[in-house]
């Protein structure tokens, strides 16, 4: 079986955040992901680019396989050039929110994955760099 | 423009009419992207003699703009054309070459024309050719959107029936992407259907969902929340395990929602609510 390549989905509208889930679900299938890991990376994936749309306005999502010393996984990094977050301990914290969510996205986001790496600049965007192994 | 009305290619187009017209017929029969198999060849010699009486009218009204009135004849007829295409089968640059290929037996007609004059004459032409090129573009793109969001409308409604389970039970089988918009479509037709049908119970089935993030989990609880105003209590079925893992993941809590499993043990849930319950009669069913 080949071995999925990166691929980049752009972020505008609800409907590339489908786009996106689809993208996530293939890959992950293709790398053999069991069920529970599959819909787990794909709600991440889901809470992060829906995110990008809501506040910053679009971006970008990159899915690459991540095949380091034999084990399996999947990253997601999703970048934006919004208006960044201007306090990340507050956005991190479960129950913030600044646009009528239930504020669990980015918490919930940490804890439904192995590594979590958020990158803010407040005027330049952010960047959320994701990754499950298998 | 030109300017010496006696160099104007008009005439020259009018009276090499049937020769322009036999030529275009024949150069797109013999071109790589000719479709004997999708248009017959009297339909196809019927397009090209409109699209070239609209021209001539176009032209005729002095105007070298194709959005101008003057044209709007030739832009009625083209819309139809792509259409007609679109249908049969065609691709948009297989319609635009359709057009494209007039200029060939279109400049051949002006061999008469003094040489400066004839360039002038093939740069608006060929300037008014490529623009109704694009239009023939413009149409087909147009329908391909109208299609899309036709479809997009017929299934925001297919998706999201409210079926009546029992005297004063409603079921919502919901399936697919739960955004914002469906949300709304979901929450007016199950408030509907309680006012309707004056049911007191309510199964929201999620079976059909592929993926529950926090914003389907925030319209769920809105929905909930509306029909408990409505006097409707709510039960969430359908709740597979990865789904129920990702959820208390992600710290969602879904209160004063009964949840459960599958439809069945929702079903039997809402029945004893409504103090009912199925018996068996102990007799089995023998196959009439």
């Amino acid at each position: 079986m080949g071995v999925p390549e990166r691929l980049t989905v752009a972020l505008r509208t609800q409907d590339d955040v489908v786009v996106l889930r689809q993208r996530v679900r293939e890959q992950a299938v293709a790398l053999c992901f069991s069920l529970l890991d599959q819909t787990k990376i794909v709600t991440a994936a889901s809470e992060l680019g829906r995110n990008a749309v809501a506040y910053a306005g679009g971006g970008e999502a990159m899915i690459e396989p991540s095949l380091n010393s034999g084990r399996v996984g999947l990253a997601l990094t999703v970048t934006d050039h919004g208006p960044g977050i201007p306090n990340v301990e507050d956005a991190m914290r479960p129950g913030f929110t600044t646009g009528g969510g239930l504020g669990l996205g980015l918490s919930g986001t940490r804890r439904l994955v192995h590594e979590f790496d958020l990158r803010s600049e407040v005027g330049r965007g952010t960047i959320v760099r994701i990754l499950r192994w298998k | 423009m030109t300017s010496n009305p006696s160099v104007t290619p008009i005439p020259l187009v009018r009276a090499g009419y049937e020769g322009i017209l036999a030529m275009w017929i024949a150069v797109q029969k013999r071109s790589a992207t000719a479709r004997p198999d999708l248009i017959s060849d009297a339909d196809l010699a019927r397009q090209c003699s409109e699209v070239l009486s609209m021209l001539l009218e176009g032209l005729a009204s002095g105007s070298m703009d194709v959005s101008s009135p003057g044209w709007e004849g030739m832009r009625a007829t083209l819309r139809g054309i792509s259409l007609s295409r679109g249908r049969l089968g065609f691709g948009p640059s297989e319609t635009a070459l359709f057009i494209l290929s007039l200029k060939e037996p279109l400049f051949g007609s002006l061999q008469e024309l003094d040489p400066s004059s004839r360039i002038d004459a093939i740069l608006e032409l060929n300037h008014v050719i490529d623009r109704l090129g694009l239009l023939t573009s413009e149409v087909y793109q147009q329908g391909r959107e109208e299609v899309s969001m036709r479809q997009q409308q017929e299934m925001l409604e297919l998706s999201t029936p409210v079926v009546k389970l029992w005297d004063g039970m409603l079921a919502l089988p919901l399936i697919g992407t739960l955004d914002s918009e469906r949300t709304q479509v979901v929450m007016e037709s199950l408030l509907q259907a309680i006012v309707e049908t004056g049911s007191t119970i309510a199964i929201i089935d999620i079976t059909g969902v592929p993926t529950v993030d926090t914003k389907v989990a925030q319209h769920l609880i809105q929905t909930v929340s509306a029909a408990r105003l409505m006097g409707a209590d709510c039960l969430i079925s359908g709740i597979r395990p990865q789904i129920a893992q990702t959820i208390i993941h992600l710290g969602i809590t879904l209160p004063d929602v009964v949840t459960k499993a599958t439809l069945a043990d929702a079903f039997v849930a809402a029945l004893d609510r409504l103090g009912q319950r199925v018996v068996s009669t102990g007799a089995t069913s023998t196959g009439r």
